[in-house]
């Protein structure tokens, strides 16, 4: 597996560490509904297809990468930056 | 006060001549980490024109006046190396003094590409990483800043891995001389 780093290009799968899921992107505020909060902490998707999730380039350039990606073909469809996402 | 004694990172050894290629402690001078508050990036390239530089695009490394050079390190970030840095980046960008904190190494000669085939996972062919660039990848397991220069290769590690680095490095030099004499 290689992701392409919207800084670094191309590169292997070992610079990279897996976070979790892009929900942890999505934290509620902290006066939001119980129920809120337990879906952020602990209800995950497991979708076989497209899916996003969060990792860092830890041996690169040390940012934090939104990856799209499909759990069945394995195709990589898009890495963006975080820091640099549209809200 | 007492007299302290500065020491280099590999002070006291010698150049590896090995496998192709030649391994060699590198002496950099100054080196000042430049890493932009939001927004300043035009700011900051003006403000660098005294040294004629500007501000290095991902994967790049710029050479200024009098053996100033900007190197890129990450997302709005950039070590000026070999120059102190100016008096109109104050407040464009956080600049801290690194140049204790790393160890830099060159290594030159045909078969430095091979030697770094082995301990780094991007294709560092001259095709691939002419003069000019320069890219942060793991050096075997170690974080490391390598720049294409025109002889060869300079790469940056921090400080506390120098020893680390240059064991890997010299390993694989003597791996390829191996090889070599193998199939003769």
């Amino acid at each position: 597996m290689r992701l392409t780093c919207p800084l670094c290009g191309d590169r292997d799968r070992r610079e990279f560490t897996y976070y979790g899921a892009e929900d942890y992107l999505h934290r509620p505020a902290a006066e939001a509904p119980l129920a809120d909060w337990d879906g952020y902490l602990h209800l995950r998707d497991n979708p076989a297809g497209e899916t996003r999730d969060l990792w860092y380039h830890e041996a690169g350039c040390a940012q934090w990468l939104l990856v799209s990606r499909n759990t069945v073909t394995h195709a990589i469809s898009k890495v963006e930056l975080v820091a640099e996402r549209k809200a | 006060m007492a007299e302290l004694i500065a020491k280099g990172p590999f002070d006291g050894q010698e150049p590896v001549s090995a496998g192709g290629a030649v391994l060699a402690p590198l002496a950099l001078g100054p080196i000042w980490s430049l890493a932009l508050f939001p927004g300043q990036a035009k700011a900051a390239e003006q403000a660098l024109k005294p040294l004629d530089l500007g501000f290095p695009a991902p994967g790049q490394w710029l050479q200024g006046k009098a053996g100033a050079r900007l190197v890129w390190t990450g997302r709005d970030q950039a070590f000026l190396i070999g120059a102190e840095p100016l008096e109109a980046l104050a407040g464009l960008a956080a600049i801290t003094d690194q140049s204790d904190g790393w160890a830099a190494l060159a290594l030159k000669c045909s078969a430095a590409e091979a030697v770094l085939a082995r301990l780094v996972p991007v294709d560092l062919r001259a095709q691939a990483f002419p003069p000019g660039r320069a890219i942060r990848a793991g050096l075997n397991h170690m974080p490391a800043v390598i720049l294409r220069v025109e002889s060869g290769f300079e790469i940056l590690t921090f400080r506390s891995m120098a020893r680390t680095a240059w064991h890997e490095l010299a390993e694989v030099q003597a791996h390829l001389a191996a090889r070599a004499a193998l199939t003769v």
